[in-house]
């Protein structure tokens, strides 16, 4: 059950970024790109994902446990570190640079192009350098 | 018709994945959080790696049922696909999220943490493509 719930997520997941454009390179950039034409198309899927996880989390939350599992996993963290910002910001450089962040990266490769697959070779490298750097 | 109608849309579905996920499992739709759990062997772990084929099958049948072209390959040269997966793969790590972990799910659980870390993704984000773009010569779009 929880596979297929997972399968399920997965699959309405990729879907919403398809048709949000964000498995295109040019829309992420074009918003990035504030100072240039800029696409506003991300606000509009940030502000949507947003506004259902504001609304429904705040219920969920207040349920003694999921339904299929014993408890919530959430981040156990609550300190804004050098740790945290110095990671977002080297993300954020990175998907500046080439314009996926991790979700699209994946449900990219179903296009087939060479560079989408070297992109998520090359972060999963990027994720077992910063384990090694870093753990924890 | 609304011009950002699809945006929107594409933005409620995820959103609507990240309380599907939170409900049954009681996990966090992070897609970095998601992809190092599956490689590095978690316990429990057949939904991460189902999670991932249907993220990589979901554009198929987006594309496919509503008859929109796929989008074309990045013009940008391969160098710069493994320069920015490496960047972006080493700080969601270091920073224990992206987008979909910091952006969709910890801004909906009002978490201030998150909403440091997807202030400064977004601000080295934009910072990156203005200094490619407007700043450095020989610009290829």
């Amino acid at each position: 059950m929880k596979a297929i719930i997972g399968l399920l997520c997965g699959i309405v997941f990729g879907v919403g970024l398809a048709m949000s454009g964000m498995t295109d390179t040019a829309v992420v950039l074009g918003f990035l790109d504030v100072s240039g034409q800029w696409n506003p198309d991300l606000a509009f899927v940030m502000g949507g994902a947003v506004l259902v996880t504001l609304i429904a989390f705040r219920f969920i939350l207040r349920m003694k446990r999921p339904l299929l599992n014993p408890r919530f996993s959430l981040p156990a963290s609550s300190v804004i570190d050098g740790r945290l910002l110095s990671g977002a910001a080297i993300f954020g450089i990175g998907w500046g640079v080439y314009g996926y962040c991790p979700g699209p990266a994946l449900a990219a490769l179903t296009y087939m192009d060479n560079k989408t697959a070297m992109f998520v070779v090359a972060m999963l490298i990027g994720m077992a350098l910063a384990n090694k750097a870093a753990p924890g | 018709m609304f011009a950002y109608t699809t945006p929107l849309i594409g933005g409620l579905l995820i959103g609507a994945t990240a309380v599907a996920l939170l409900y049954f499992l009681g996990r966090i739709a992070g897609i970095a959080g998601i992809v190092w759990g599956a490689i590095s062997a978690q316990p429990d772990n057949a939904w991460r790696w189902l999670f991932i084929v249907g993220l990589i099958c979901g554009p198929v049948l987006y594309h496919l049922l509503a008859g929109v072209p796929n989008p074309p390959d990045s013009p940008l040269p391969w160098w710069q696909a493994v320069a920015g997966g490496l960047l972006v793969g080493f700080g969601v790590k270091l920073g224990s999220g992206c987008t979909s972990g910091h952006g969709v799910c910890g801004l909906g659980r009002l978490s201030p943490r998150s909403l440091a870390a997807t202030l400064t993704f977004m601000a080295t984000g934009i910072a990156t493509v203005y200094v490619i773009r407007h700043l450095l010569p020989g610009y290829l779009p």
